[in-house]
């Protein structure tokens, strides 16, 4: 039979199964291909919190979905072309997400009346057979069984033959895809080089599920994505997490300091320790605290001490550590703080992204507080950020916060890294030794952007002692004063905002400097919001995108920017953050599209909302 | 003490302000800071911060190498009192941020003040994981058995039974010992002095500092407001003979006004005996810093204030326990130049660049 090849511009593929069935590792292969085929692509990981909840079980599915393209990708799709589905109960969950007329790989073996039950379908349901699937294009297919036959002739015990099943479904969609095995085979060689049977058995499946789709009668069709017309150079496959690592091992290596990390480990900012720790050579100290609290403390330490302090978290151990960033803020000592958000409040849904720490971020302390905030808007910006977040704690001696999340940690796009002699300098400098008979230091001298000196230990003529009790001007000295602590809130807060002289000015990222409506965004919306004024834009709405990377201080033109428009209006991961500071900061009316379900926009969705707002609703859940 | 390997600007800077070599001529006045001190008059924090600064002339290290770092309360003011460099931090979280700064600055002297509420209430977490990493530094632990900055609640080392303000029908809860407790996270280094003896917290402050790894040492201190007179069997002078025992390294416990009393183990049962007929110094316990049983035994000198013929046990001053094991600090900056050596210098570039490229033209 003749197989036909259909030439097409993207792509979603929703890899699900149990969460023991390799899906999250499926997917990442699929896409580490893809890439290597230059394809533009973005993903979204979604496992549950439970390392193995029930085998079978609805709450243990684990999913994987990736959008790629010849064109500009920037969101992991609304719905998918293509969901496999391991068993019933990923079936169950995930095929919402199918669009109508999408294709579904099942796993039949996963559909027998136990696998049924467990994901409460009825007695004599099965999804399969009686009809749910019409509309569909279904492929039901033995994958255990077929997996299993495949190495019938090595002898490896059941559990083994059983787990490289997911093996089966690349290689099929290797085949349908038009992708090469050749960087999965590498792979397997070397993740089991001690192991070469398995690896052996591994990349036997896989070649027996390519195979599969060049025989097999049932598959008429392959597809072809041409590469992406992305910008010239070269590029890399990249999650947020492994770029923020390494954005601070960068900003350390071009500072010139070493870098201490303090983190305890919490979902989703574990990634961020596990990566730095790798990289000792390059200076990097990882330190596993004993608690959130003991992480920012032994990093203030270190940052006391001349080095680069970091530490990370997500939301609740954020909020931890709030006591601790007020004493940065009055020690006045460079800190950066990571904050992968997850869905809360309190322990909230963790493997769930959400946008919901920005006022965490702005606010969360006692007194007042200021710290800078910024925010990267795709996983490879977490580079940037991380970078960034480095040069502002250092230049201006102020903990900075990094606002990424869930969806930016795992998630990963293609990178077109720089050199690092691209990379703006740090500018870092010591107060220097002062003679017994020079003047007194004074720890709390100011230069013209407010920034005072950085004073290590080890320097002979400028001993001096800093706290979190309130600081006398220029002297350090604590000092209950009520003229001076006035004097040093504001000086805190202008050395905060003096920030906004030492980053870039606002730019439009779509649309006309003038018209109806600014659609202004924050963080790992960027593409969803992009992607939906894109579209509206061709349909000759006269909307407008501008997304912030920089939000505390925000930038110098932003208000004027606003200006220029009838509407302002902020979609956001949350109840409404942004938009309140933003009509508290610029007294302007801006209006809030909020989505709280632990999940990104869909493009479809955002579309809609925007132009209810346009229609006059005041705010718009989607 | 070993720097990073791995150049960084921070070594280059203080190789540049050579203060090492210098010859250093200290006197006690040298370590007192501008500051008026601002303890109630009588405290006994007066006398440890003038024993420290008798100290600090002797311990060979240059001042701007110093570093005391607090957590919060009456004794956590302690650093604004030194003439080097020091850090007011936050409840409970002086260890901590001692850690941070020793792992990356193996080169400083760094000090940890701390009180009874501050290092085994809001900071116990702390401190028993300072104590199990043995980083390198030296931890004093002002106990007076009450809250003095938040103004007479009882502690968590206030015996039970206390009347305070917290409780007014007595304290229930039952005292952290805190040499107890330094042992049993593997503290390697615990010791007690008193502040009414200020020539031997001299010499206890010396070993803290001589030791390699967390230095641990208790010191007894009068709160003379909210809870006066809590130590004053052990530092008056009728009582301390027969309510102290002084210990020293290979000698036996002898204690009493004539010295006339002496400690002997039968088993790892202790028992307090008459010198004299029946009983010579030959037949005492003789001190082992380095025995760690016998060191929990002394620190139980404590909740058995009675022994069986109905004497009571005198409390133990001195080093309980002292063993050399690896610090945190040395094996942190040893793995760091372990990899330093082992991947080769850093290549910012190569790293950038990962494993698996593509190129679009």
């Amino acid at each position: 039979m003749k197989k036909q090849d259909i030439v097409r511009e993207e792509v979603t593929i929703r890899f699900a199964g149990d969460s023991g069935d390799g899906m999250q590792l499926t997917g990442s292969l699929f896409t580490n291909t893809t890439a290597l085929e230059g394809n533009d692509l973005r993903t979204l990981p979604e496992f549950p919190a439970e390392i193995r909840a029930p085998a079978g079980t609805v709450p243990g599915v684990s999913s994987f979905q990736l959008h790629f393209g010849s064109k500009e990708i920037l969101t992991p799709g609304d719905v998918c072309d293509v969901l496999v589905a391991m068993n019933s109960a990923a079936l169950k969950a995930n095929l919402a997400m199918l669009k109508s007329g999408g294709t579904i790989i099942a796993n039949t073996a996963g559909f027998d009346r136990k696998n049924l039950n467990l994901a409460k379908y009825g007695d004599d349901e099965n999804p399969l057979e009686d009809g749910t699937l019409d509309g569909y294009q279904v492929h039901k297919l033995d994958i255990t069984k077929l997996t299993k036959e495949s190495l019938s002739d090595m002898g490896l015990g059941y559990k083994e033959e059983e787990r490289s099943k997911n093996m089966f479904v690349l290689g099929l969609l290797y085949w349908m895809y038009n992708r090469p095995m050749d960087s999965t085979i590498s792979f397997l060689n070397s993740k089991f080089s001690k192991k070469p049977e398995i690896a052996e058995a591994n990349i036997k499946v896989l070649k027996a599920g390519y195979h599969f789709g060049e025989t097999a009668e049932i598959f008429t069709t392959r597809y072809t994505i041409k590469e992406a017309a992305l910008k010239p150079g070269e590029y890399r496959n990249i999650t947020g997490n492994d770029a923020t690592v390494l954005g601070l091992v960068a900003s350390a290596n071009k500072s010139q300091l070493p870098l201490f990390f303090g983190s305890y480990p919490i979902t989703p900012a574990s990634d961020v320790l596990h990566g730095l720790s790798k990289y000792k050579n390059f200076g990097i100290i990882t330190f596993q605290a004993e608690d959130e609290i003991a992480a920012v403390t032994s990093a203030i330490g270190a940052s006391f001490g001349g080095a680069l302090g970091v530490t990370s978290s997500s939301g609740p151990g954020i909020a931890l550590k709030g006591e601790a960033l007020g004493l940065a803020v009055m020690l006045e000592l460079p800190l950066v703080v990571l904050n992968v958000q997850r869905a809360g409040p309190s322990t909230g849904m963790p493997t769930k992204t959400e946008q919901a720490d920005l006022m965490q971020a702005v606010y969360g302390r006692n007194g007042e507080s200021p710290m800078a905030v910024l925010a990267p808007r795709s996983p490879a910006d977490c580079f940037n950020m991380a970078y960034e977040a480095s040069r502002i704690a250092l230049e201006h001696m102020i903990p900075v916060m990094i606002l990424s999340d869930g969806y930016l940690a795992n998630g990963s796009e293609p990178w077109n890294f720089p050199l690092s002699s691209d990379l703006a300098d740090i500018s870092v400098d010591f107060e220097k030794p002062r003679a017994d008979d020079a003047e007194a230091f004074m720890p709390y001298r100011r230069n013209e952007n407010l920034v005072r000196s950085w004073a290590i230990p080890g320097t002979k003529g400028i001993e001096h002692r800093v706290g979190g009790l309130e600081k006398e001007d220029l002297t350090g000295n604590v000092s209950y004063d009520p003229e001076n602590h006035q004097k040093m809130v504001l000086l805190r807060r202008q050395k905060r905002d003096n920030i906004a002289d030492f980053i870039p000015e606002q730019e439009l990222d779509q649309g006309n400097e003038k018209g109806k409506a600014l659609v202004l965004g924050w963080g790992s919306t960027y593409g969803s919001i992009r992607t939906a004024v894109g579209e509206m834009l061709k349909e000759g709405y006269e909307v407008a995108h501008a997304h912030l990377n920089y939000i505390q201080p925000f930038p110098k033109n932003l208000g004027a920017m606003m200006m220029n428009y009838d509407q302002v209006i902020v979609p956001e991961i949350n109840d409404g953050q942004l938009v309140r500071l933003i009509r508290s900061e610029f007294n302007i009316p801006a209006r809030g599209i909020h989505k709280i379900k632990g999940r990104p926009f869909g493009v479809n969705e955002l579309i809609e909302s925007i132009k209810e707002i346009m229609n006059g609703k005041e705010e718009v859940y989607a | 003490m070993e720097a990073l390997k791995t150049p960084t600007k921070i070594n280059t800077f203080l190789s540049d302000t050579a203060t090492t070599d210098r010859e250093l001529d200290y006197s006690s006045k040298d370590f007192s800071s501008d500051q008026d001190v601002r303890w109630c008059p009588g405290c006994g924090d007066y006398t440890i911060l003038k024993q420290v600064q008798n100290v600090m002339p002797d311990i060979g290290v240059p001042r701007e190498n110093i570093v005391f770092i607090s957590g919060i309360g009456c004794a956590a003011r302690f650093p604004y009192y030194m003439e080097t460099f020091g850090v007011h931090s936050i409840h409970g979280r002086a260890p901590a941020m001692a850690t941070g700064l020793k792992v990356t600055r193996p080169d400083l002297s760094v000090w940890v003040i701390s009180g009874d509420g501050d290092s085994l209430s809001i900071g116990g977490n702390h401190f028993a994981h300072m104590l199990r990493r043995n980083v390198n530094l030296n931890f004093l632990l002002f106990n007076n058995q009450i809250y003095g900055l938040t103004k007479g609640q009882y502690s968590p080392t206030t015996p039970e039974g206390t009347t305070t303000k917290s409780s007014p029908f007595g304290s229930i809860d039952h005292p952290f010992n805190p040499l107890t407790f330094s042992l049993g996270a593997d503290g390697s280094f615990v010791a007690r002095a008193m502040d009414r003896d200020p020539k031997h917290l001299q010499q206890m402050l010396k070993r803290a500092h001589e030791h390699q790894g967390t230095s641990m040492l208790e010191i007894y201190q009068n709160c003379i407001v909210f809870n006066d007179g809590a130590f004053e069997l052990f530092t008056d002078k009728k009582s301390r003979p027969r309510e102290t025992i002084y210990l020293e390294q290979d000698k036996p416990m002898i204690f009493g006004k004539d010295n006339d009393k002496g400690i002997r183990l039968d088993g790892l049962k202790p028992e307090v005996v008459e010198l004299g007929d029946n009983w010579s110094e030959d037949d005492l316990w003789i001190h082992d810093e380095k025995d760690s049983t016998k060191a929990f035994l002394l620190s139980k000198f404590f909740e058995h204030a009675t022994g069986e013929n109905g004497i009571k046990f005198p409390r133990p001053f001195g080093v309980l326990y002292a063993v050399d094991r690896p610090r945190y600090d040395e094996e942190v900056i040893r793995q760091v130049n372990h990899a330093a050596m082992s991947n080769g210098s850093p290549d910012l570039d190569s790293l950038l660049r990962g494993k698996e490229t593509w190129t679009v033209e």
